[in-house]
């Protein structure tokens, strides 16, 4: 098992390397010079050159890659060249921001996801099944930002019960305040991981519940609890990767759900990082959500390993 | 605690010589939403306690079914059971669910024909055992692992300590089909099912498990109800055999007779289309035709399109039982009942 975690954990070095490679050569083919940006159009070409210079931009490709690299790895993410403030606080406050929603996001999804798909499993063909398939089906297809607009208009606008836009007080005590601030943007947020979880659920319990050892489970006389845990265990694996990939997206921070909502999580700090061509916090910011991403999908293969013995070698 | 001499307590006064199992007139109908399928037809036999009944057949022939519907191990809103099945004195059709459970594994029990599916992957061995017997015997953890150690000990199974912990596709087939007697024998059941229990095994393993089945049957004075579809496996384990073909029984009796006078046309046509010793230069005879298809069964006897002896009257209505001896009986209108 632990050599597992290891193998693992060194599968993931090579992986980050390559992302860091993908996001440096993207940068690189972002149309424009980033100088024309810092500088006014009418300033003298000395100051341009001077500024390349101090960027490190004078050099050839491989060396700025390795040198960026090299920041990166003792922890220094950039300035910014926006805002002229270390990339790393911006990023670390807009994270949190995201968490705030994501990981309720996640939790709700998840457990109704869940819920759903297996009620839907087990009560398949009912009209209990069709109507949970519906809400999964829905959930995935439509536009998320369209649901919180209409959520905005309806909790919001109509009815005045529930703010619609931005984090509310600063400070971390959490009030119902804040809480009330979350309700409509995790709504919105958890609408497509249900919608996935369901429907992979739904069809796993479906083919498990039809799979011989489940007539051997019940031949043995085992109560429906315990033949249900067989079953869950049995489809736990694979919605857990599921799960992965979608806290993984979560946590991206939906750049229209946080457009729509005012949010100032991470998405909508790539969505600024993006109309400013500020290019040291869009690579920072790239980079650190593809760490977090390879983290958790490693902790989940951990996980799988753990429930199915077979996945270990 | 010893395994074998923990039989259920029940021999002849349980019983008064009743038989354990008495099935009576069973008939199986699947309904999907575009057929009808009889898959069982009017099956009646009995069987004694320790006694072993072999149920032959071909593929589709609803062996199979026969064997779940004695513990109702079918999928309930598609399954219509008819007739009666009583095991012990106990009306199996007319159980709740609770009462359904308490007899599943534990007066009867079933070991399946695919050793690696018949196991849930993500439990080990030993848990899979230890539930069951927690389940039917309410034994703590610390028991149920003394018992289910027996047990592994009892199916001859190598270092069984460290096989406890061991996940089934650790193992190799023949040591999971022993897990799984194991397993079915875990709460001394009366009455065992075997369904084609050695058909997916190699067949230097189809034999060791073949005897150590019968070893085991002879042991606890187990009734075995046992399907195949192999002769040859028959003979080794049976006292009876029954020979099914499209949800019939068409011929019973003793193992001897059922092998040295065949009766039935297809009892004939499965003996002759077997290889065994003695048959060098001979030509393997198989049965022409295929099964007949149980959505559209013709209506009178069912081997009657195949059959070489087939005359006008086998199509008017499927033949009766006819009783040749005390002991065994032949559907066929050929067929001479003993006076």
């Amino acid at each position: 098992m632990w050599y597992f975690v290891l193998r693992r954990l060194l599968y993931a070095v090579p992986i980050l390397l390559g992302v860091s490679l993908v996001v440096f050569l993207l940068m690189q083919m972002v149309p424009g010079d980033i100088i024309d940006i810092m500088i006014p159009p009418e300033a003298p070409k000395e100051v341009a050159d001077m500024i390349r210079i101090q960027f490190g931009l004078d050099q050839p490709v491989h060396i700025q890659y390795l040198r960026w690299l090299k920041a990166i790895l003792s922890g220094d993410l950039g300035i910014s060249i926006f805002t002229n403030q270390p990339v790393a606080d911006e990023l670390f406050s807009a994270l949190l921001n995201t968490l705030k929603i994501a990981i309720p996001a996640a939790i709700l999804g998840f457990t109704m996801g869940v819920m759903l798909g297996s009620l839907a499993a087990f009560y398949g063909g009912s009209w209990l099944d069709k109507l949970f398939s519906g809400i999964a089906i829905a959930g995935v297809s439509l536009p998320h930002y369209w649901v919180g607009m209409v959520l905005v208009a309806i909790f919001a606008v109509s009815f005045n019960v529930l703010p619609g836009q931005g984090m509310g007080p600063d400070g971390f005590p959490w009030t119902w305040e804040h809480i009330k601030h979350l309700i409509l943007p995790v709504i919105t947020l958890s609408l497509i991981p249900m919608g996935v979880i369901s429907r992979l659920v739904r069809a796993n319990v479906l083919e498990i519940r039809s799979m011989e050892f489940v007539s051997a489970l019940q031949a043995k006389g085992l109560k429906g609890p315990r033949v249900l845990l067989h079953i869950m265990k049995n489809a736990a694996p694979s919605a857990l990767a599921l799960m992965g990939l979608q806290f993984g997206y979560l946590l991206g921070g939906s750049i229209l759900v946080e457009t729509v909502f005012n949010w100032p999580g991470s998405g909508s700090l790539l969505n600024l990082a993006i109309f400013r061509r500020d290019i040291p916090v869009l690579s920072a910011t790239i980079l650190v959500l593809a760490t977090i991403f390879v983290i958790i999908n490693i902790l989940v293969d951990v996980l799988q390993a753990l429930i199915d013995p077979r996945i270990r070698r | 605690m010893s395994l074998t001499a923990a039989t259920r307590d029940q021999p002849a006064a349980a019983t008064g010589g009743a038989p354990l199992v008495r099935v009576e007139d069973l008939t199986v109908r699947f309904t999907s939403r575009d057929a009808v399928i009889d898959a069982v037809n009017g099956v009646s036999f009995t069987l004694d306690a320790g006694e072993v009944l072999c149920i032959l057949g071909e593929s589709g022939s609803g062996k199979s079914v026969t064997l779940r519907a004695m513990m109702r191990l079918l999928p309930p809103r598609r399954t219509k059971i008819g007739g009666k099945i009583s095991v012990g004195g106990k009306d199996i059709l007319g159980l709740d669910e609770g009462a359904l459970g308490d007899l599943r594994g534990g007066e009867v029990a079933m070991i399946f024909q695919e050793p690696m599916t018949s196991f849930d992957p993500v439990f080990t061995i030993g848990t899979q055992i230890m539930e069951t017997v927690k389940r039917h015997d309410g034994l703590s953890d610390a028991d149920a692992r003394k018992r289910a150690l027996e047990l592994l000990e009892m199916v001859q199974i190598p270092s069984p300590v460290r096989r406890l912990e061991n996940y089934p596709h650790e193992m190799s087939g023949g040591m999971r089909q022993r897990a799984m007697i194991a397993l079915a024998l875990s709460c001394r059941p009366r009455l065992l099912l075997a369904d084609e229990p050695t058909t997916a095994l190699d067949a230097t393993v189809q034999i060791q498990i073949l005897q150590l089945l019968h070893r085991i049957q002879r042991e606890l004075g187990m009734a075995v109800l046992f399907v195949t579809h192999d002769v040859g496996v028959a003979v080794e384990i049976s006292d009876r055999i029954a020979v099914m073909y499209a949800g019939r029984f068409v011929e019973t009796g003793p193992l001897r007779d059922i092998v040295h006078t065949p009766q039935h046309p297809y009892t004939q046509g499965l003996l002759a289309s077997t290889v065994h010793g003695g048959m060098r230069g001979k030509r393997l005879e198989a049965i022409p035709g295929s099964p007949v298809n149980l959505a559209a069964m013709p209506p009178g006897c069912a081997f009657a399109p195949r059959c070489r002896y087939a005359e006008p009257a086998c199509t008017a209505a499927p033949p009766a039982e006819t009783w040749i001896e005390p002991t065994r009986m032949v559907r066929c209108i050929r067929a001479a009942p003993h006076t």
